[in-house]
């Protein structure tokens, strides 16, 4: 800027404070990006109920989705009903087939109610069909940006290892979920990943908060920095940075096929993982197989402002629909998930304690964990649980 | 009678003046020692190699990258030039020093000699106890595209994209690979790993070129998994998988996986098929600096490799004397190394397999 220009603003600024030209402007609100993912973040932990609840009733939205989906949310619903939860389910189609409900809808209902309790959308392979999948649309588009499930031994169910109790956080919106993908010639396909450090630092920091605010020691960063540098190399950076801010939790971070193998000769090891989505996807379903598999571990969906209940391996158990034989544990825990985030932590122990209690003291096992009881065994014996429990 | 007695001199006479003689042609192998613990384990194989009589003659070659006169790094021409010849390679563990400026070396081998497939058969070890002990399938990863094609851009300040390459070529050649492996070695599953439902186009395309192949391999039975139910079954039982076929990221943690259920790297055979007839046996696990040149070393993982070159050079005969030594010898307490919890040194363990393989003769 040259001399005599600074002294012409100078001079108009003046005129303008004069003449109070400057005190009606309204402040503009800088907002440093990091300090908008934290607010995410800080929302995601807020714990308050939801907007939709009135008369002490709270309104959830439920997706039973696609094979044994709609057979559990029954159950669920049954005992719902049974111990007195003061939930009303909003049901929504969201499947496969022609009169599903448009995916927009379904968000608008979600969007509605604050919280959802979904079972898993069925993908009917077509690589012809471009863009994201009904399941992946729901997450990005409700910005759910943290996937957290808890793989944890449980003493009534037979598995080759024990003590395992692992926190998996995975990033739940981008990576290689984003479905950018063309066919530059013929023949030769490209599929983007994209990794974004606003991202990376939202869910690192979930992490860290999560290790701090449930009593975890270790944060361990699952990457593949050494093949993709720049890629899994920004996360890396971003954990990294991230833990400097929680002296108190120790980091450290693992390649994701080095993962693989102590994830399957040393499970204990692992206290919480936080990585990107398609690791997360791996490492999800192995530390589920190592606890006793898709029937047992219930996971969530927690963005800013939403928060949708699932199974923790999304599997719609096309093979085992209709025949009674589905372990509805997971999808139970997952609504026992639900009823904590809805502040009704006495009903959430109750259905918990109930579920437990059959599985590891009753022993009431389906084909799944290698018993013979089917469905509606399980969850007569969990109905049994609750009303001896004398909370009705 | 004159005649009968001189030809049953010749093989004492033979074995005399150190001339070896075989029941067929000796065949040239290249063997890239390696890093590390790699030349001692180098030389036990070999030592059980001669002792159980296998017609292979060793070529060792050297394959530290050298700067070209165009300044590029570059493996050395004689190493080039000796694995075209032969075709058949082994391969010690290398190690990538950090900082000088050349890229890493299974890169750089893999890039030269276009190895488009890794074969790792993961057999649960009998005597090496793990929590999965009916563990026997074979990985088959794509080995040149994918998520490893290395095509990275910053879009913006903290917006990274990386670039998966799936091509139809590199696809049909994997999946002909597999195919084919399946046939020649009595396999009759193949599994395609995928994430179509995410990855449509790329994965789709995958899947597409697996099919095809499997068309014409009517007598293989075939389908197609997530990777997530994959992994989910692979932990709880194993035993249901045969030939799994899959990409390069999916087939490098899978093929890390299968080999943690089996017991880790220091007991996994690995193998890269590549154009033209190229084959290079190795082991995977790293160089251990810290126990090299102490006779700690475990030389299971390269010989399990160099049995698993011997059954593709159709030595099956030999491959399968050897093999059943080294296992029984592992099955034995005493003559463990330490990676497996014993106190045996690596020469005791070598020497055992040795004293077994000409027993069995």
């Amino acid at each position: 800027m040259s001399l005599t220009f600074r002294r012409s603003l100078c001079k108009l600024h003046g005129y303008c404070s004069q003449n109070g030209l400057l005190k009606n402007l309204a402040p503009v609100a800088v907002t440093r990006r990091h300090e908008r993912n934290y607010t995410a973040v800080d929302n995601a932990y807020k714990g308050m109920p939801p907007p939709a609840m009135y008369g002490g009733r709270h309104t959830v939205t439920l997706i039973p989705g696609d094979g044994i989906g709609p057979e559990l949310m029954i159950h669920i619903k049954d005992i719902f009903r049974h111990t007195g939860v003061p939930v009303d389910f909003e049901e929504v189609n969201l499947s496969n087939d022609p009169n599903s409900d448009d995916i927009d809808d379904v968000i608008t209902a979600v969007k509605r109610n604050g919280i959802a309790l979904k079972g898993n959308v069925e993908t009917v392979l077509d690589d012809r069909a471009p863009g994201k999948t009904k399941n992946v649309k729901l997450r990005t588009e409700l910005d759910l940006f943290a996937n957290v499930l808890q793989c944890v031994s449980l003493p009534g169910v037979k598995t080759r290892h024990q003590g395992i109790d692992i926190v998996i956080i995975r990033e739940n919106t981008e990576g290689e979920y984003t479905s950018l993908e063309h066919e530059s010639v013929r023949g030769v396909v490209e599929s983007l990943k994209i990794i974004t450090a606003e991202r990376s630092n939202r869910i690192a920091k979930y992490a860290f908060e999560y290790a701090v605010k449930h009593g975890r020691k270790k944060v361990t960063a699952i990457h593949k920095a050494n093949i993709m540098k720049l890629g899994d190399g920004l996360f890396l950076k971003c954990c990294r940075e991230m833990a400097k801010n929680y002296p108190e939790i120790e980091f450290g971070d693992m390649i994701i096929d080095n993962c693989s193998m102590q994830m399957v000769s040393r499970p204990q090891q692992f206290d919480v993982m936080v990585m990107p989505n398609l690791y997360g996807n791996i490492v999800s379903n192995i530390g589920a197989g190592l606890v006793g598999g898709p029937g047992v571990v219930p996971g969530k969906n927690i963005g800013s402002d939403y928060a949708v209940f699932e199974a923790a391996t999304r599997n719609t158990g096309k093979s085992i629909t209709g025949k009674n034989i589905a372990n509805p544990t997971a999808m139970l825990l997952a609504s026992t998930l639900m009823l904590e985030h809805l502040n009704l932590p006495q009903q959430a122990k109750t259905i918990k304690d109930a579920v437990l209690k059959t599985m590891i003291e009753d022993r009431i096992h389906t084909p799944d964990l290698g018993g013979q009881a089917s469905t509606t065994d399980v969850v007569h014996n969990i109905l049994q649980e609750i009303r001896g429990n004398g909370f009705l | 009678m004159a005649t009968r007695i001189f030809r049953s001199l010749v093989p004492s006479l033979a074995r005399l003046s150190g001339v070896r003689t075989y029941s067929r042609e000796a065949s040239l192998v290249t063997l890239i020692p390696g890093d590390g613990i790699g030349p001692e384990i180098s030389a036990a194989v070999q030592q059980i190699f001669e002792a159980a009589e296998v017609p292979i003659e060793w070529e060792i070659v050297d394959v530290m990258p050298v700067k070209g006169p165009d300044g590029r790094w570059a493996i050395p021409a004689k190493a080039v030039e000796s694995m075209n010849k032969n075709k058949i390679g082994l391969k010690g563990p290398l190690g990538t020093p950090i900082g000088k400026g050349h890229m890493s070396m299974n890169l750089a081998l893999r890039k030269t000699f276009d190895l488009y497939a890794n074969v790792r058969p993961c057999m649960s070890i009998d005597g090496y106890k793990t929590p999965y002990d009916d563990v026997n399938l074979v990985t088959i990863r794509e080995n040149t595209e994918g998520e490893y094609s290395g095509i990275e851009h910053t879009i913006v300040d903290g917006v990274v994209q990386s670039i998966k390459l799936i091509t139809e070529a590199a696809s049909m050649r994997v999946a002909q690979f597999a195919f084919d492996y399946a046939r020649n070695n009595n396999r009759n599953h193949v599994t395609a790993v995928h994430k179509a439902n995410i990855m449509r186009m790329s994965d789709g395309l995958f899947l597409r070129c697996c099919r095809e192949v499997a068309e014409q391999y009517r007598d293989i039975k075939f389908d197609e998994m997530y990777l997530d139910t994959v992994c989910l079954n692979m932990v709880q039982d194993p035993s249901a998988y045969d030939v799994l076929v899959m990409p390069n990221l999916y087939g490098d943690i899978l093929s890390d996986l299968c080999a943690g259920l089996v017991g880790g790297l220091g007991v996994t055979p690995s193998g890269n098929i590549g154009a033209g007839g190229i084959a290079i046996f190795e082991s995977v696990h790293g160089t251990a600096p810290d126990i090299a040149g102490q006779d700690k070393a475990n030389p299971t993982a390269l010989l399990l490799s160099a049995v698993m070159m011997l059954r593709h050079m159709d030595l099956k005969g030999h491959a399968s004397k050897i093999e059943t030594a080294a296992l029984n010898v592992i099955r034995d307490p005493d003559f463990r190394t330490a990676d497996l919890g014993g106190r045996a040194t690596c020469s005791q363990f070598t020497s055992e397999i040795c004293r077994r393989v000409r027993e069995s003769d």
